[in-house]
């Protein structure tokens, strides 16, 4: 197991920090927990706790962003996206300001916290908002090239991480491009196509399914906003049958990106690998990846009954 | 501290008085708008364009110039018609405010419309984007100012509060809220709908600067304004008691004026009455 991808985007920022004096950074009092304390304590002069004020957090961005700053703005994802969904939305995207918003502890994997902390939502929610990057990386490597990228990028960008360690799955030498997949496993019977912490367990369905004969296609769709769609078309004909995964909702997430493309470009058979539009749970990340389908078995099972349907 | 010249005086009644024919001919041809509060913070802005902001309309992004954020954002024919008559753009878009594809929106946008520093609208957001600018000012070791002009009414919103305790904390001095305190908003009183009062008080506790003036009396909101750039160590919140609809005695303290726009006959009224004065 790798590390966390907020354990990534706090060296990356302080490394972004470096090379980039404009570069300042807001936390709202998780400091410790999303990682920006690693930045506040390389530049503390360029650190900013705005306190338990989210909607405050994402505001006072979009304004040192309009005086010209690069504002890192970080939070959970719940309340960057949840709880400041309108000033995401009206202060930042609409007059298109250069607000990163790396939010972390998304997803079921936040854990023992409960469903209060476990945002299930926030790709749909961020998705649908015009002039916004949406950008899911599935590991550390992944995750430095992100930020890396979002610090030279001119505009807003939503990055979701996680809390707990994920598989390495980054080749070597990888540098981001928003609006392109990358081809993890090749295989023409099916593809995965999967973000963040999902991408580690479609690699090792692949290889479970590789042994039963099946050679699934992976891809890892960091990308959310623009979406590789030459990508997925090209996988839907090739492969004829497609299987999404993430941890988020079924509803308005990556498998309803994919969704989207290929009932328009290229209809076949699509299963989406998610939580079931529910709340989740406390429990520890693996115990709740289990509970709510969210494993390389689960996907195996998925990939073979998407087979059946073509 | 400098005190406001005749000629200065002369000028921003002049200015303020054509702002208000502006407002009116804007959303009178827009059928639609928010003549009230444009209305009371006309003298304001008159003040802030032609006496204590430095702005250039020929470089409208010039990074030292101070910033204007309309917290307040359906006071956009407000700021629409002074950015006008400074000449950031043709007084001519006026008559094109809210229609399709025009520069002047409902509400201001900053992409788009030359002078507009911040997008607003959604009541409570500007006020902290305005910190932000005060911030990025001070961490770029520039002496620019940002004022910002809000409502009553808009101190409902609880993210008013986190920018308060914001800019307080962080003692942002170069940065100036005026609170549009004309006592009305769309249901009603402010006092009868949900009331925010004490305004002075509550800024007070969040350490911040307040001086409480006449929002009509040119003198009044410049010595505050100059009181505002002494002050060291604290923003300074400027809370001016102003009348909705200022200028036009039909609309005067009614809240039934703060979203509809004047008929043809009425604008022509209207305007007569204000050129009279």
């Amino acid at each position: 197991m790798g590390k966390a991808t907020r354990e990534a985007y706090g060296n990356a920022l302080v490394a972004v920090g470096a090379a980039n004096e404009n570069i300042v950074v807001l936390d709202a009092d998780l400091s410790k927990s999303t990682k920006t304390d690693n930045f506040k304590k390389a530049y503390p002069d360029r650190f900013f706790n705005v306190g338990i004020a989210e909607q405050n957090l994402i505001s006072v961005g979009a304004g040192l962003a309009a005086a010209g700053k690069i504002p890192f703005v970080s939070s959970f994802s719940m309340f960057a996206t949840g709880r400041a969904f309108e000033q995401v939305r009206n202060a930042v995207c609409y007059p298109k300001l250069n607000v990163k918003i790396c939010a972390t502890h998304a997803g079921i994997t936040v854990g023992e916290d409960g469903a209060t902390h476990q945002s299930l939502e926030d790709i749909a929610c961020m998705r649908a908002i015009p002039n916004l990057k949406v950008v899911v990386p599935a590991d550390e490597a992944e995750t430095t090239a992100v930020i890396k990228w979002a610090a030279d990028y001119e505009g807003p960008v939503y990055v979701r991480l996680g809390r707990a360690g994920v598989d390495d799955v980054t080749p070597e030498g990888y540098e981001f491009t928003p609006g392109k997949a990358v081809e993890l496993v090749g295989g023409n019977d099916v593809t995965i196509i999967a973000c963040g912490a999902l991408v580690g367990p479609a690699v090792q369905a692949a290889k479970l399914l590789a042994e039963q004969n099946v050679k699934a296609r992976v891809l890892n769709m960091a990308s959310i906003k623009p979406i590789d769609a030459d990508a997925i078309v090209k996988a839907a004909k090739e492969t004829g049958a497609i299987v999404t995964a993430e941890e988020h909702n079924i509803y308005g997430g990556l498998g309803a990106a994919v969704a989207e493309v290929v009932t328009e470009f290229a209809p076949v058979p699509v299963i989406r690998i998610g939580t079931k539009d529910t709340f989740g749970e406390s429990g520890t990340p693996k115990e709740l990846m289990a509970k709510y389908g969210l494993t390389a078995e689960d996907i195996v099972n998925a990939a073979k009954t998407a087979i059946e349907r073509k | 501290m400098t005190t406001l010249t005749a000629e200065q005086k002369s000028l921003v009644q002049e200015k303020a008085t054509a702002i208000r024919v502006s407002i009116l001919k804007a959303v009178t041809a827009a059928k639609s708008g928010h003549p009230g509060g444009s209305l009371s913070i006309a003298d304001l802005m008159a003040l802030l364009y032609y006496v204590e902001m430095n702005v250039d309309p020929k470089n409208p992004k010039d990074g030292n110039r101070d910033r204007f954020v309309l917290s307040k954002g359906h006071a956009a024919p407000a700021l629409y018609a002074t950015l006008a008559e400074k000449g950031f753009f043709d007084k001519g878009e006026l008559e094109n405010l809210r229609k399709i594809d025009c520069m002047l929106q409902g509400h201001p946008d900053m992409k788009h419309t030359p002078g507009v520093d911040m997008s607003t609208g959604s009541l409570g957001q500007g006020i902290s984007a305005a910190c932000g600018m005060a911030l990025a000012g001070r961490i770029d070791k520039k002496d620019y100012r940002v004022f910002a002009v809000l409502g009553d009414g808009e101190l409902e919103e609880g993210q008013v509060w986190e920018a308060a305790m914001f800019a307080g904390f962080y003692k942002l001095n170069n940065l100036t809220a005026f609170i549009d305190f004309n006592g009305l908003q769309i249901d009603g009183d402010i006092r009868e709908v949900m009331s925010p009062l004490p305004i002075a008080p509550k800024f007070e506790a969040f350490n911040w600067n307040v001086i409480e003036v006449n929002g009509h009396d040119l003198d009044e909101l410049h010595n505050a304004i100059e009181a505002a750039k002494a002050c060291t160590d604290k923003p300074t919140a400027i809370v001016m008691n102003t009348v909705k609809g200022k200028g036009v005695k039909e609309m005067e303290g009614q809240a039934g004026w703060h979203g509809k726009a004047p008929s043809a006959e009425e604008y022509e009224k209207f305007v007569a009455e204000l050129l009279e004065v």
